[in-house]
């Protein structure tokens, strides 16, 4: 190890073996039983077992492998999955290693076309994006659930059978000393895009699968391009087709080639067809050492259902997109957060099974906007007939003086989080608001003073409900949930957190005035508000946001 | 006041109306995606209305293509 690499003491998680233990379920003599097992130890089967952990569930969490992902792969994440990680415990690691960039540029031939702000507003928490390799990533997050009760991760056991019967799920898994079985209430599939449960299962997920190629490459270099998303169209180096820039810590560089569909992928990923391409962007002296090359394809599709009795798909499994837009691991995050505290109300029978249907109603919806975004984006990064790429050679043509076709240019549209705006979760506003934080929307942070410290939002929304109050408390505190009251007006009732609004954009955000109270879901987002809360009113909310109307 | 041609962002759904334009194009021949434009070109000429507008909007579309 190089006295660099020991200063930052940490692990290198390309190259971490996990080590396979024997479990005692394996000398069970009958399968034993467990509330969840997860499929996939990936960044969604992973954040999925933190959150139930956290819960008090416990999980068995299966990975037919004993690492980490290698190579970069995701490395955009996004501001909604950095304030998912902050309630699970690593946002802070996340948000301290990553690259942050809110920038993107867009560039034609060799000319900037034009920029863009993914976070035009100040004082967020959380930045757009930050840039981080996967496999940090995934380290956090497994160190994170390696370091929980009741979270019982399992290396290198592979699902091998599944089958529902009746109350439960049996499966069957295979390790290094032989296979067991198991039983579980409820099975989450986050088995990645190939699923190997959703085979088993004979599901499909489907969908388009798009005719193109593309290089990726880790290079590690010392370079001063700035922390931002590059694109090119039809740059001199890499002439007639699209190049994606990317910076990641360590100095690491992530670089994305569109080859075209003709490209063969075991000639294009030597290093003596790699090399020089990378050189053509650089100069021919840059200096850097190649970390990690791979072609990819994608398709754009998705499962019918995300539930089917008791088995819930996650992630990939459940949807693939383009890369173009990050909305793949990000989706899938929320995917996960989505469904833990349902899974968790579920077996703790504070909620209908039916509120597992609305789970897979929310994130299929979300699957479908995801999926139109990264299918529109790559219809224009990859134009699929002449006349699809004469108009879009004629909106980049146009782009350089006229604003309006700038609109048009899509080098991918970056993950923003689905408001979840038709759910049978939220009650409908039956008062006046204006502004973005609609029924369905996941709640917007802001700078905020508790105890005469300066904090965030974010940081003081409970596990369960949280009721966000301004100047003027219900009639009643429902005990059932974290009430937070902003800027009393007068004295604070038992029980209740006093917060200030100390920018005023809190209330701003809100659209809040006195009296305004907004019912926030153990997962953040805003299932109700009124001018004037009162008691009967807010337990009708939570008990909707929990199924119960689904369920009668 | 003269109304001048719009290069600001006027668009309701740029993403959606671009999907829309080439959902229109699908599996037509070269020969039909040009009479499709042409006739899509004349709908839209006359939405505008405008002479003046619309000369500009030519002269733009027109700039770099030709030898002036």
């Amino acid at each position: 190890m190089s006295a660099a690499s020991a200063d930052l003491m940490e692990p290198d998680y390309q190259r971490l073996d996990f080590a396979y233990r024997r479990s005692r379920d394996q000398d069970a003599p009958e399968p034993p039983r467990h509330p969840v097992v997860i499929a996939g130890a990936g960044p969604v089967g992973l954040a999925a077992a933190i959150d139930l952990a956290q819960r008090g569930i416990p999980v068995v969490l299966l990975d037919d492998d004993n690492r980490l992902s290698t190579g970069s792969r995701a490395i955009c994440f996004a501001k909604r999955t950095l304030e998912i990680f902050d309630r699970l415990g690593l946002g802070e690691l996340v948000a301290a290693k990553g690259v942050r960039w809110n920038l993107g540029k867009v560039f034609l031939r060799d000319a900037l076309l034009y920029q863009f702000d993914l976070l035009p507003e100040p004082a967020h928490h959380r930045p757009a994006f930050v840039n981080i390799q996967q496999y940090y990533v995934e380290g956090y997050l497994a160190e994170r659930a390696l370091a929980l009760r009741g979270l019982d991760l399992r290396w290198s056991n592979r699902v091998i059978g599944l089958e529902q019967a009746g109350d439960g799920v049996l499966l069957a898994v295979e390790t290094p000393e032989g296979s067991y079985r198991l039983r579980a209430d409820w099975v989450i599939a986050a088995d990645g895009g190939r699923s190997p449960i959703r085979a088993m299962m004979g599901l499909e997920s489907k969908g388009r699968v798009f005719r193109d190629r593309f290089l990726i490459a880790d290079v590690r270099m010392a370079a001063d391009f700035p922390a931002e998303r590059w694109f090119w169209f039809d740059p001199p180096f890499h002439p007639g087709q699209s190049v994606l820039l990317h910076r990641q810590p360590d100095n690491v560089w992530r670089i994305d080639f569109q080859l075209g569909w003709d490209a063969d992928p075991a000639l294009e990923t030597a290093p003596e067809r790699v090399l020089p391409r990378i050189r053509a962007l650089l100069g021919q002296d840059a200096r850097f050492e190649l970390e990690w090359v791979s072609i990819y394809t994608f398709a754009c599709r998705r499962m019918e259902h995300f539930r089917h009795g008791r088995v819930l798909f996650a992630g990939d499994a459940a949807h693939g997109v383009s890369p173009f837009g990050a909305r793949g691991a990000n989706s899938g995050v929320q995917d996960a957060d989505n469904l833990a505290w349902k899974l968790a109300a579920v077996l703790r029978g504070e909620a209908p099974e039916a509120l597992l249907d609305s789970y897979a109603a929310e994130r299929e919806a979300a699957a479908d906007e995801n999926l139109l975004n990264s299918t529109r984006a790559t219809d224009f990064i990859t134009p699929k007939s002449e006349i699809s790429r004469l108009f879009r050679d004629a909106v980049l043509d146009l782009a350089r003086e006229a604003p309006f076709a700038r609109a048009l240019v899509n080098s991918g549209r970056l993950s923003t989080p689905t408001v979840l705006r038709d759910s049978a979760l939220n009650t409908p506003d039956a008062d006046g608001f204006e502004g973005s934080m609609v029924p369905g929307a996941p709640a917007t942070d802001a700078p905020i003073r508790i105890d005469g410290a300066p904090g965030w939002l974010l940081e003081q929304i409970g596990q369960g409900f949280t009721l966000l109050c301004f100047g003027v408390p219900p009639d009643a505190v429902p005990e059932e949930a974290r009430t937070l009251l902003v800027d009393p007006a007068g004295a604070v009732p038992e029980g209740v957190i006093a917060i200030e609004d100390s920018e005023g954009l809190l209330a701003r955000r809100y659209d809040a005035r006195p009296g305004t109270g907004y019912l926030l879901r153990p997962d953040q987002h805003v299932c109700a508000r009124w001018r004037a809360p009162c008691l009967a009113g807010i337990r009708h909310a939570m008990a909707t946001a929990l199924g119960w109307e689904m369920a009668s | 006041m003269t109304a001048t041609l719009n290069l600001a962002p006027n668009l309701d759904a740029p993403d959606a109306f671009y999907e829309a334009l080439i959902e229109a194009h699908r599996d037509l021949t070269p020969e039909q995606s040009h009479r499709l434009n042409a006739r899509l070109i004349l709908l839209l000429a006359n939405q505008v209305g405008d002479l003046a507008v619309l000369r500009e909007a030519l002269a733009q579309a027109r700039a770099g293509l030709a030898a002036a």
